[in-house]
Parts: structure tokens; C-alpha cells; sequence
């Protein structure tokens, strides 16, 4: 297992510095002055700009000012942003727990609905039930989520009133950030709604940003379970009389999670597209809207730091995928890599 | 010319007849068993023709304002009429003729970028393929970076090194789709590079640009097509989704994300605005999504969902 770890790792090294050359030739590649793009200053006097120049490291070659950035970056200093000044990283670790509590009530949410329904659409194979499900999810997959969040807005709180429009909690509370998490915080604060004030503003972003891994999860979880249920090991099992839930439960279900796992591991990346769009439409004060306001300021150190944090957040749930994969399918484990 | 009898139950029949069918019979054949790709393909074909004929298809023009129907409801609701059946937007523009004159920029949009990332995919990965050694290395690992990278996160990056418009944010997206391509014909390659008939062709002294575009590549294709549809749908909502960032197509263009961009702030006060044009986006890509899975059952079996 160490060393299937380590092998892992090593790959994800040149990655690693692939995205940070990116991100730093991102910089580099903006039209106009880089002094004027990283100072945010209009009309900078010649002196100010050439100091500013020999300050930021312009005048030396392109090569030596990336092994810099690279430093840079491996200390943490990620640059300043030009609109608040506040260092680029803690603005991103300031609003990512948002981010991370909608991507975790998402992901919560489409794979406790999505496994369920995927395996009954499983063992109901050809029913109306079956077909409604892969009716469903196929819209669900070809959701625009941006608007299907709009239309949730025009139904819910326009029509029925049920839920706030935009934000995380109500302005009638104020609530000291302790986990970062609002549903744990507001609990902690002990104030009265404060938690139900939460929990309604989390909902709908909850279900936009749900819908396309919900309509992955169920499809594939289906699938892999049909897949499962014709080998003959299960063909055994119930022979020999076992009852159908453990054959399904038990005997196909732990197979077929195999590449259900790697599936909603893959959904990462698109939670993270996803939480852009989503807490654009619903304010969600998270790096998604952070990132797109950005890049509207033309706040570009922001935009580089967010690039490169996101890329490695991509890639490190990428490798404990892999790891876990590893651990549920010992096949993977000990095949020399 | 006479036709065998077609029964679901006996497929065989059609391979015993006298002729064998010629390879597009074949293929529609096989395609038409799933209903639901021939209906993703009619829906397709006539969004096509509403593209092709916008002029004749629409009402009015995309782009004029009448000042004496701002907010118009659609037909059916009261206050609409029949001079504006899907109800106008906040300057008094026809809905509908916006959505079928938009259908031109989805389809032309989501079928440039699959063109530009198909060809960069198929040349790069070809490349890698037959040369192996440090150029594949190279090649794959910066595949590898660009994947990392979330879509939209990279596309919006790319957009803003570039400038908003409708010609960069194409761009962006064909950059964002690359790596499935070259990661595809590059396997595909090497799979087919061991084969008999391509070292024979190699021992007839055939070229290296004509082993690989004439002798390998037809032979790469089925999963590439099967990929570049798919592909396809999620072009056009990515290339929606950067409209409705202010990213991509630019107003007063009638792009469908677009369209939802600028009704955001309307949606409270006029439904209609916000629902066609997102109908419109979400019928184009369920109806690519149904042509990639019958197409994908057709041509990469292996592949097929039981």
C-alpha cells in the first residue's frame, strides 16, 4: 500500500508544477502592463514603475521569476489582492468553508438519493420505474444549472415564498464564525432560527448544485449494479437460497460500489465548476463567486491564487480517490504500477 | 429494390439475404432501435432547419424594440397576444425570435469548438502515439494539468487572458475538451499500432503522414465520433453558461445564455423571460445527449450500458 502511495505521488508532482507554470504564465500572458495588472494602479509614474518592476522581479528572466513564484508559492504566499490587499490565501481559506458546506450537502444529498434510486432501477430492470429513472436523470444531466437555479428561485421564493432568494443566513442574526460551516455555527450560537434561517437559505443551492452528480451517481450506480447482477457468484447466492436483499445488498452492492466510488470522486471537479454558477445565482458568499467577481475586478493575483488552489484541491481528491479505490479493490493494490 | 423483412427478434435474417447491406443501411438499422436517439435526431435536424431558415421561422427580428410591449406575457397568459407568442423581454424584444435566431449561435458554436478540439485532439495525439518517448511524455502530462483544471474554472481563465466574446470564449471551450481527444486517439493509436495490417502497410513503404492520417486514424474514430457528440452537448452549455457569466457572447447577441443573463434581474416580475431560453438550452443538449447514447451503442460496443 506505501509504496502504491508513493507511486501515486510521484505523478502528481510534474502536475503539480505543470498547473503552478500555468498559473504563473497566466499572469504573463494578461494584454497590457504586468506592473499595472499586479499594482492595480492607473498611470504609474516611470520611476514608481521601473522600482515597482525591480520590486516585483520583472526584470529578471522569465525563467528565474517562475523559480520565484515557485518559492513563493511553496511558502504559501500566494501575492495580494489588488482590490482588498488581504493576502490572496487567506481570502480563499476566509470563504472556502461556504464553499465546502454547499459541496458537501450536494454531494450528500445526490448520493443519497442517487445510490437508492440507482440500484432499484437496477433490480427493477425494463419497468416503468427503470425507465422513468434514466428519463429523469438524462434531463438532469443535461441540466443548464444555472437556470434550473433560476427556476427554483421563480417557484420558491417567488411563488410560494418559501425560501430567502440569496446569501447564507438571515440579516435578523449575526453569527461568529467558529467551523466556518453556517448549519454548525448557527447551532453553536444558540440562537433561536438562526439554525432554521441556515438550513432554508442552504436548500436550493443544495439541489442546484446536486442535480448533475445526483443524475451521474444514479446512471452509473445502475449500471454497474446490472453489470454485477448477471455474474455468476450472484447467480449462486441466490441459489443457494439467500434472501434477494442480502444478494443485493450484501453480495452485488459491495462490487458495484467499486466504480461507483471513482465516480463520486470525478464529480469534484464538477462540483467545483458547478459551486462558480451556483453561487453566482444565489450570492453564496463562496470562492466560486469570489473567482468570477475577480475576475470582474480584474483582481488577476486573486484569479492566480484561486486557479492554483482549486487545480490542487482537484488533484488531491483525485489521489485519495485513488487511494481508496486502491483499498476496496485489492486487484488495483497489487498490481505493480 | 426490394426489402427483407425487418423483425426486432431476427437481426440474422438481413445478413442472410442475397445482398448484404451496405455499411450506412447497417448502421441505421442499428440505430433505430433506440427510440430515443431517432427522436434526439428529428428534434436536432429540425433545429437545424429553424437555424437555417430564422429569417423565414421568425416573427420579428432579434434585435428590435417595441416600445409599446415591454414585458409582454406569452399568449396563453392574460395581457399576451398572438403578436408575441412566448411574450417580450424588458425592451420589448420578441422572445421567440430571439430563441430561434439564438439556435444558429448554439449550433454553430457547439459544432466549431468540437471541429477545433477534435483536430488539435487527433493531430497531438496522433503525434504522441507514433512517437512515443519524451514528446508523449510531455504531451500527457500537460494533458494532465489541463484536466485538473475544473472546465468551466479554465475556460473562464482562458477568457479573461483573451477578452469576452463570443470567438474567444469558442476557443476557451475547444482548450477545455483537448485532453479527452488527445487522450482517446493516443490510445486508440497505440492499440492499433501493433496491429498486422499496420506493420504491413509500414514493410509497403508507406509514409509516416499516410500511416497515420489514411492507414491508423479511421480506425480511432468510432470512440472519438461517440466522444465528440457527447462533447457537443456539454460545448453548448458551457458556451451557454459563459454567456450567462458576461463571458461569452455579448449583448445585444441573441445567445441563448445570454438571453438569461440579461433577464436575471427580471425573474421575479416575468417568468417567461428567464424560461424559454433556458427550454431552448435544455431540449438542444437532452437531444445531443440522446444522439451520443444511441451512437455510442452503435458504433463502440463495447462501451454500451447493459
Amino acid at each position: 500500500m506505501l509504496r502504491f502511495l508513493l507511486t501515486r505521488l510521484g505523478l502528481l508532482i510534474p502536475t503539480f508544477l505543470g498547473v503552478t507554470l500555468i498559473a504563473f504564465l497566466f499572469i504573463r500572458l494578461l494584454p497590457g502592463d504586468p506592473i499595472e495588472i499586479l499594482a492595480g494602479e492607473r498611470g504609474v509614474s516611470p520611476e514608481r514603475h521601473a522600482r515597482l518592476m525591480r520590486e516585483l522581479g520583472f526584470d529578471r528572466p522569465l525563467w528565474e521569476q517562475y523559480l520565484g513564484y515557485l518559492g513563493d508559492v511553496l511558502q504559501g504566499d500566494l501575492g495580494r489582492s489588488i482590490v482588498t490587499k488581504q493576502p490572496v490565501i487567506r481570502e480563499f481559506l476566509t470563504l472556502f468553508p461556504a464553499t465546502l458546506e454547499l459541496s458537501l450537502c450536494a454531494i450528500l444529498l445526490a448520493v443519497v438519493i442517487g445510490l437508492p434510486v440507482g440500484i432499484l432501477a437496477a433490480v427493477r430492470r425494463g419497468t416503468v420505474f427503470d425507465h422513468s429513472v434514466m428519463a429523469v436523470t438524462l434531463t438532469g444531466y443535461s441540466m443548464p444549472i444555472f437556470w434550473w437555479g433560476l427556476l427554483l428561485i421563480i417557484l420558491f421564493s417567488g411563488i410560494l415564498g418559501w425560501t430567502p432568494v440569496s446569501g447564507r443566513l438571515s440579516l435578523l442574526y449575526y453569527v461568529e464564525p467558529v467551523t466556518g460551516f453556517m448549519l454548525i455555527d448557527t447551532l453553536l450560537s444558540d440562537q433561536e432560527g438562526a439554525f432554521l434561517s441556515a438550513l432554508r437559505h442552504l436548500i436550493l443551492p443544495t439541489v442546484v448544485l446536486g442535480t448533475i452528480p445526483l443524475a451521474v451517481i444514479a446512471r452509473q450506480t445502475r449500471s454497474a449494479m446490472l453489470e454485477v447482477l448477471g455474474e455468476d457468484y450472484v447467480r449462486t447466492a441466490r441459489a443457494k437460497g439467500l434472501p434477494p436483499w442480502r444478494v443485493i445488498g450484501l453480495h452485488a452492492l459491495r462490487n458495484a460500489l467499486i466504480p461507483v466510488v471513482t465516480t463520486i470522486g470525478l464529480q469534484v471537479g464538477v462540483l467545483l465548476a458547478g459551486a462558480i454558477l451556483t453561487e453566482t445565482i444565489f450570492s453564496w458568499p463562496g470562492v466560486g463567486k469570489w473567482l468570477v467577481d475577480s475576475i470582474f475586478r480584474r483582481d488577476y493575483p486573486a484569479v492566480q491564487g484561486g486557479l492554483l488552489l482549486i487545480a490542487s484541491l482537484v488533484m488531491l481528491v483525485n489521489l485519495v480517490v485513488d487511494l481508496l479505490y486502491g483499498l476496496i479493490n485489492p486487484r488495483i493494490r497489487h498490481r505493480r504500477a | 429494390m426490394a426489402r427483407a423483412p425487418e423483425t426486432l427478434d431476427r437481426p440474422a435474417e438481413d445478413a442472410l439475404g442475397p445482398e448484404p447491406p451496405g455499411p450506412l443501411r447497417e448502421f441505421w438499422h442499428d440505430y433505430r432501435q433506440n427510440r430515443g436517439a431517432v427522436a434526439g435526431l428529428v428534434f436536432l435536424l429540425l433545429l437545424v432547419a429553424v437555424a437555417l431558415l430564422a429569417d423565414l421561422v421568425a416573427p420579428h427580428a432579434p434585435d428590435v424594440q417595441y416600445r409599446d410591449a415591454f414585458l409582454t406575457p406569452p399568449v396563453w397568459q392574460e395581457g399576451g397576444s398572438w403578436r408575441f407568442p412566448l411574450g417580450t423581454d424588458a425592451t420589448g424584444r420578441d422572445i421567440l425570435s430571439r430563441i430561434v435566431f439564438g439556435s444558429r449561435y448554439s449550433l454553430s458554436i457547439g459544432f466549431l469548438v468540437i471541429v477545433l478540439s477534435l483536430a488539435g485532439g487527433i493531430t497531438i495525439g496522433l503525434f504522441a502515439g507514433f512517437f512515443r518517448g519524451w514528446i508523449d511524455t510531455l504531451v500527457m502530462r500537460l494533458m494532465d494539468v489541463l484536466i485538473a483544471i475544473p472546465g468551466l474554472l479554465l475556460a473562464l481563465v482562458v477568457v479573461a487572458v483573451m477578452g469576452p466574446g463570443l470567438f474567444n470564449a469558442m476557443f476557451a471551450i475547444a482548450i477545455v475538451y483537448l485532453p479527452h481527444f488527445v487522450r482517446l486517439t493516443r490510445a486508440a493509436t497505440l492499440a492499433e499500432l501493433s496491429r498486422d495490417y499496420v506493420t504491413g502497410s509500414r514493410v509497403a513503404g508507406a509514409g509516416l503522414a499516410r500511416l497515420m492520417f489514411v492507414t491508423v486514424l479511421p480506425n480511432c474514430m468510432p470512440p472519438l465520433i461517440v466522444q465528440a457528440t457527447l462533447s457537443f452537448s456539454t460545448a453548448v452549455l458551457d458556451m451557454a453558461a459563459l454567456g450567462f457569466l458576461g463571458m461569452g457572447a455579448q449583448p445585444p447577441t441573441p445567445e441563448w445564455g445570454t438571453m438569461l443573463a440579461d433577464a436575471r434581474e427580471f425573474i421575479l416580475r416575468a417568468w417567461w423571460v428567464v424560461t424559454f431560453p433556458g427550454l431552448a438550452i435544455l431540449f438542444t443538449v437532452l437531444a445531443i445527449n440522446l444522439v451520443g447514447d444511441g451512437l455510442r451503442d452503435v458504433l463502440d460496443p463495447k462501451l454500451k450500458r447493459s
